[in-house]
């Protein structure tokens, strides 16, 4: 089962999805889904990892892998949907995609042994954990104005239950640009997986329903421009879309 | 005027604050103190900004210039505390097992309305008002990465007891902070020495992220943080604003729940 939020004729639904990705009314009809709003799945706390991959690790010049997770903090105005925007800053020289997996928390946590972890999962969506590299500032890094900007973290499209996802620790995780495929890895690299997240975290905090864990990326970063079509797919769970816009475009647009 | 959201007779109501601090509910009558419960005095997005005291910067500065920092910060160093940090006026902070647990006195600015891309000539507008934060943590020895251990513990932001309007304030960056460990002063300092007025804040952090009615930016806190422990009456107090009191305790280790 997929289940989704969407707007559709002015009203927040929440939705079930069937398998060719349309979304369904609760009286049965089946929804265009380019003729919806998709809204983020899910809109707690989202906990984002750093480092995750080794590869990645590697690839920003980090020796060794962390030994303990790098976790940060996103809070609701960072989302938006499937097939939303996110924009650009003026005169940055690089931002970049990052494909990745993400666990939607489905009942309260606290102290849960890594055994019992999956038990709390309501199921997983992913996410475009974009960043811009030219605001990496050494200070509680990376900092609010790399990964917590507005509209800067694509979800979605839709949540797909735990049970149908049997391994979530052996998915390929893809990203194309423009329809060209720039990224490449699998789940099976993560360092700390979901299960190890659920207890570090949980184990000196309440994780809530709603609540997310987006587990890391990847090697294979490319910068992104206004005008690219930016598409972050992970095998059994979807293909997450987002239009990048400029800076100017996206503001102009949302004046009230 | 003084405003506040209590849970009296099983209904969260908002309330405002009368002479001797009593609530008092909307039909005029006044509410017994003593079988309310304070809850938390804004409901959004808690916003921190560390080393925003200039003597607490200052005093890091040579730290700053070394790595992994390289430079002393150029943009607001900005951390987030998360929902169940969130604690009220009378609540109790467990002190995690084999942690240091210290307390954060701040001013925190409460906002009134959706703020996106504001001025600092503006910014005063989306301002409904200041409320009293303690922003607990445990003790930070590096600002590199993430403090989310440190600072996003269950309770760790209690804000309260209520919130004052914003024109009840005439200068909000001259208020005395003070706070109490069983009634003994530990920390004192004035919101003179923020090194971003409260204007320049709501400017820089709306100029990427969009600030929400009920968004609180906790504007930091002055040096000298302590450590306190089980017992202990904690007591953060900011000028013309109020008194906001919490109680250490024992932490068990948290419940598992399901």
């Amino acid at each position: 089962m997929k289940s989704a939020r969407i707007q559709y004729h002015g009203d927040t639904l929440a939705v079930a999805v069937n398998d060719d990705g349309h979304p369904l009314l609760a009286d049965g009809t089946i929804l265009d889904p380019e003729q919806v709003t998709w809204l983020p799945p899910a809109t707690g706390t989202m906990f984002a990892l750093g480092l995750n991959y080794a590869d990645h690790a590697a690839e920003l010049s980090f020796k060794a892998a962390p030994k303990e997770p790098l976790v940060f903090v996103k809070a609701a105005n960072a989302y938006t949907g499937h097939n939303g925007r996110s924009w650009r800053p003026d005169n940055v020289e690089y931002m970049h995609y990052e494909c990745e997996l993400v666990a939607v928390i489905g009942k309260t946590a606290r102290n849960v042994p890594r055994a019992d972890a999956l038990d709390f999962v309501a199921g997983y969506t992913l996410c475009n954990d974009y960043a811009i590299r030219d605001y990496l500032e050494n200070y509680y890094r990376p900092n609010l104005r790399v990964k917590n900007r507005d509209s800067t973290t694509p979800v979605g499209p839709w949540i797909v239950d735990r049970d149908d996802v049997p391994d979530p620790n052996d998915l390929r995780l893809r990203t194309y640009i423009n329809g060209e495929l720039r990224q490449e890895g699998t789940t099976a690299d993560m360092i700390f997986d979901v299960a190890f997240l659920i207890e570090y975290l949980s184990g000196f905090m309440t994780l809530s329903p709603g609540d997310m864990i987006a587990t890391g990326t990847p090697k294979g970063m490319a910068d992104v421009q206004p005008g690219d079509v930016v598409d972050v797919e992970i095998e059994g769970i979807g293909r997450l879309r987002n239009h990048m816009v400029s800076e100017s475009d996206f503001f102009r647009n949302t004046e009230e | 005027m003084r405003h506040a959201k209590v849970e009296y007779q099983g209904r969260v109501r908002t309330v405002t604050i009368g002479p001797d601090d009593l609530p008092i509910s909307d039909d005029g009558a006044v509410l017994d103190v003593t079988a309310l419960r304070w809850l938390p005095a804004s409901g959004g997005t808690l916003f921190g900004v560390a080393l925003n005291y200039r003597s607490l910067l200052e005093a890091r500065l040579p730290e700053f210039h070394q790595p992994p920092y390289q430079k002393p910060p150029e943009k607001p160093v900005l951390f987030i505390k998360t929902p169940n940090t969130r604690n009220a006026h009378q609540g109790t902070v467990a002190r995690p097992q084999g942690e240091r647990l210290q307390p954060g006195p701040a001013l925190g600015v409460v906002i009134g309305r959706r703020a996106s891309r504001i001025s600092e000539q503006d910014a005063l507008d989306y301002v409904r008002g200041y409320t009293v934060v303690n922003e607990f943590s445990l003790p930070e020895d590096s600002y590199y990465r993430p403090a989310i251990k440190a600072k996003c513990r269950d309770g760790f932001c209690a804000l309260g007891p209520w919130w004052v309007d914003r024109d009840d304030i005439a200068n909000p960056h001259d208020l005395t902070l003070t706070l109490t460990v069983n009634g003994v002063e530990k920390q004192r300092g004035s919101t003179a020495d923020l090194i971003r007025p409260i204007p320049r804040l709501i400017a820089e952090l709306s100029e990427f992220m969009t600030l929400n009615e009920g968004d609180v930016l906790i504007t930091g806190t002055p040096p000298g943080r302590v450590d306190v422990s089980e017992g202990d009456q904690v007591d953060t107090t900011i000028e013309s604003i109020g008194t906001l009191r919490n109680l250490i305790v024992t932490d068990h280790g948290g419940e598992a729940k399901q």
